[in-house]
């Protein structure tokens, strides 16, 4: 258990390539190997000072200095356009990026957007995502930020070496460049005698340099209202191989010699070993046993006899085991480890003037539980490691991992297989760490997958919130004042976007008993749960009707206008004042990472189940790059956001996770689907945001205010059960 | 550890042998004997299907499948699904309704939907959501799956 001080998170983010704006959260395994079995290798690398000097400086011009160039994508982007793209000989495209496809469609949306700005067919664009050693560092797939960053840095890539094949053609031809179009992957002035392609290009001597040379800037991009690949729905490249069961996850991948390996877990938060004896395992035909400090692990030749040892290696350990908090005493907990304190209200005047509500929200802690557990294949080839992995952050895992093994960054090569689902939960490295250290043991490569319940229990947790409000309304039934404590989960859409008197708005940390990590939208789950439950009871206060108290506390813009639309979609004003037995309808909304989200809810209560009938979204996140992905994206969100509405929530005791399995954590099924009904608003004036978050944060308020609209009864906590409501 | 011994069975139309300790999940002999890797593991508690097959044309999980149970019989996984170039209409309906997102249980989903379709020819839609809902997508991509379900169904399912 620690107190997660804003230093040590700052380092953390910075470790893996994040800004520390509190957007994501992240928190490494802080591995100390002694690595006693490698001397050798350490007398080397201690002799190679002046190397890692080289690496770095070498580093620092491939990747380009500082931000900006890798866009606001993250990273430090691609210095030279060579580094960007490749244009081979015989014309074919190799686009490199270091974001990552985990499901969430960025390997389509960044190949449109080559395609797009290099004028091809997306069919001719090969994409390289993800290898350490081939593509530029684009930061984290994380924030939301493959939309709003990495496409318009592709696009700039692209449309500069289109540029350069415009140039080549004018010159060639001595003509003017502005005569010059590039139309299906050709150059040409309307002379059927001129035509270049992009394998005349990469035969040129000249363009070569260019290429290698700095990454323009100021390059004109195409106009939304010319876009013929972006805008429109591009599937994933490689679904053909995902339908057929050809293409290989991180869990797939295999190589000569391999071995599978098992760590030894501690069997509660915090456990110390104290003793293990390995001779039962050691005695396994075939099995290499590793003891490092607190760190045991085994290699076999197959997972199965590697669970064997583990076993064995359980049976020979002693622990011992601290104090640990229970989750069914998590909210005094965090209110009593809170920062500071909890802080006092600084608009007492204006509360003391009004009429006053005070509602305290709970959010459990959940999972991700990604289809694909966490996974990694460890290769030395000498001081050389490669890792064929699944994390949502390449470069900071090759960080990680250099720095567990004390070796430069350029000795480690991570490379990043389309892995199964993310959500957040994948910025750190540490089965990386773990498969690395068995393999440089084994002599072998070592590939090591998580099982569902090391997911489950190890893995890091969507922090969960304790959220204390204040809330004043005036003689008018407006909000004269706004108080609103985040503690433990974080400052995404912290602040209200209504208009409301008087504010203060807090996120203040606490001692997480859990380890954390970024989720999908993070804290603006919780937050908007917190206030748009909070508006809902400020509105049956002042005797208004849900939409209309919103509207009147809403400037015009873009959260109005998806508010509207729901709500017109959904046909709320009848909706509202039809009275089913046992039946409701609530609404909510909210905004993060650039995009706005509206959502409306019907529900059915019976025998004290919930159950969502329908939900009717509205979403806006600028101009959609490829609508039928962000369909899949807002569809899949809603749902998804149906658990930690209803049912998720980590249960944990004396420091062990209780419901460890899909058997017990109950996440969303097909009998859960609602009807859906989704409103997208497709501004091509507005600039595009990423997708991915924000369409999970209005579900679990709608549902919450459906339910008080159904029986009279408010749910203030997350997962919302009809126990609790009060 | 039990004895090992030595499991013989069709997989995919060709024969197979695996002499192994006859306790092992059927899903680990696939994948790491086999090299058979599109059966996936996903919980190793027949929770989520992402390790899915037919065992003589019925739906199971192989991960909870001991491989000397299959002693003889006739076992598909997804590998073996479509034939030359030509998708099974299960698969090219996932193409279709882009009804995948991470992808990670759609081979498991698929095998679900051809034992169903296999069974059932003309399911209602309650029968695709009461077969199929033993079947985890964390991406939540449910509705395309169901859709992709009832199109292959529609189209004659083979």
């Amino acid at each position: 258990m620690s107190i997660r001080g804003e230093e040590d998170l700052a380092e953390s983010l910075r470790c893996l390539g994040f800004d520390a704006d509190g957007e994501e959260l992240v928190e490494r395994v802080p591995f100390r190997f002694k690595l006693d079995v490698d001397r050798r290798d350490f007398v080397k690398l201690l002799g190679a000072g002046l190397l890692i000097g080289v690496a770095t400086q070498s580093n620092a011009q491939e990747q380009g200095r500082g931000r900006g160039r890798g866009g606001r994508g993250g990273g430090r982007g691609p210095a030279t356009l060579s580094a960007r793209l490749h244009i081979g000989k015989d014309g074919i495209i190799t686009v490199m990026t270091g974001k990552v496809e985990c499901g969430q469609g960025a390997r389509a949306e960044l190949t449109q957007a080559a395609a797009e700005e290099l004028r091809v067919a997306p069919e001719s664009v090969r994409l390289v995502m993800a290898d350490t050693s081939l593509v530029p560092d684009d930061g984290g797939t994380s924030g939301s930020r493959t939309t709003p960053g990495t496409v318009p840095s592709i696009c700039q890539g692209c449309a500069a070496a289109r540029d350069l094949l415009v140039a080549l053609a004018a010159k060639r031809w001595s003509v003017e460049a502005k005569t010059v179009q590039v139309k299906e992957g050709k150059a040409g002035d309307g002379k059927p005698e001129h035509s270049l392609t992009y394998a005349d290009l990469a035969a040129d001597e000249e363009s070569g340099k260019a290429m290698n040379g700095e990454m323009p800037r100021g390059v004109t991009l195409t106009p939304v209202a010319e876009w013929k690949t972006l805008g429109a729905s591009l599937p994933r490249p490689n679904a053909r191989d995902v339908v057929t069961g050809g293409h290989l996850y991180p869990s797939d991948m295999k190589r000569p010699g391999m071995l599978h390996g098992k760590i030894l877990r501690r069997p509660s938060y915090g456990a110390k070993l104290v003793s293990l004896d390995t001779a039962a395992a050691k005695a396994m035909n075939g099995v290499v046993v590793v003891h490092d400090g607190d760190f045991a692990g085994v290699a076999a030749p197959t997972s199965w006899l590697a669970q064997k040892a583990i076993d064995a290696l359980a049976a020979g350990a002693k622990w011992e085991s601290p104090p640990h908090p229970s989750s069914a005493t998590l909210s005094e907990h965090l209110r009593k480890n809170a920062q500071g304190g909890m802080p006092a209200n600084p608009n007492a005047a204006e509360m003391a003037a009004g009429k006053v509500l005070k509602r305290t929200y709970d959010v459990a802690y959940v999972q991700h539980s990604p289809m694909e557990p966490r996974v990694a294949l460890a290769e030395w080839d000498g001081p050389q490691l490669t890792v064929w992995t699944a994390t949502q952050a390449p470069f900071g895992v090759r960080g990680e991992v250099a720095r567990a093994f004390n070796v430069p960054e350029d000795k480690v090569r991570v490379i990043i297989p389309d892995f199964g689902g993310g959500f957040g939960g994948r910025h750190t490295g540490e089965s990386a760490v773990e498969a690395a250290r068995l393999a440089k043991a084994a002599g072998k490569p070592v590939h090591l997958r998580w099982t569902r319940e090391e997911e489950f229990t190890w893995a890091s947790f969507r922090p969960a919130a304790l959220i204390e409000t204040e809330a004043s309304l005036d003689a008018e039934g407006k909000i004269s004042s706004w108080h609103f404590i985040n503690v433990n989960s974080g400052g995404s859409s912290l602040r209200t976007p209504y208009r409301a008197g008087k504010n203060n708005e807090r996120f203040i940390n606490s001692a997480a008993p859990l380890r954390h990590g970024s989720y999908r939208a993070l804290a603006a789950t919780a937050n908007t749960f917190a206030r748009e439950s909070l508006m809902d009871e400020l509105a049956a206060e002042a005797g208004r009707d849900p939409l209309e108290f919103r509207l009147a506390h809403l400037e015009p813009g873009r959260l109005r206008s998806v508010l509207e639309s729901a709500a017109k979609k959904f046909d709320w004003a009848k909706r509202v004042k039809e009275k089913k037995p046992g039946t409701g309808v609530g609404l909510a909304c909210s905004t993060d990472k650039g995009s706005f989200v509206a959502a409306c809810a019907e529900v059915a209560v019976k025998d004290n189940a919930i159950i969502v009938k329908h939900v009717c979204q509205a979403y806006d996140c600028g101009k959609v790059m490829n609508p039928d992905n962000l369909q899949r994206q807002v569809k899949g969100a809603i749902v998804m956001g149906l658990g930690p509405a209803l049912r998720e929530e980590m249960k944990f005791e004396n420091g062990k996770i209780l419901n460890a399995s899909y058997k017990q954590y109950k996440v969303p099924r097909f009998e859960d689907v609602p009807t859906l009904d989704i409103v997208i608003l497709d501004d091509p004036k507005v600039e595009s945001a990423g997708a991915g978050e924000t369409p999970i944060i209005a579900v679990a308020p709608a549902i919450a205010n459906a339910v008080f609209h159904a029986t009279g009864k408010r749910i203030r906590q997350m997962p919302l059960r009809m126990e609790a409501a009060k | 550890m039990s004895a090992e011994a030595t499991i013989q069975c069709t997989v995919n139309g060709r024969n197979r042998s695996a002499t192994t300790d006859p306790e092992r999940p059927l899903l680990e002999v696939l994948r790491e004997d086999w090299e058979l890797t599109g059966s996936k593991y996903g919980c190793g508690e027949a929770q989520c299907g992402a390790c899915s097959v037919l065992i003589d044309g019925r739906r199971a999980f192989s991960c909870r499948t001991a491989v000397s149970t299959v002693q003889g019989k006739n076992i598909r996984t997804i590998e073996g699904l479509a034939a030359g170039d030509k998708l099974h209409a299960v698969q090219q309906a996932f193409l279709d309704d882009g009804a995948l997102q991470c992808g990670f249980c759609v081979p498991g989903m698929i095998m679900t939907a051809v034992a169903l379709l296999e069974e059932k020819p003309h399911p209602t839609d309650e029968e695709i959501v009461e077969a199929m809902n033993r079947n985890i997508c964390r991406c939540c991509n449910y509705a395309n799956i169901f859709n992709a379900v009832r199109r292959a169904a529609n189209s004659g399912g083979k």
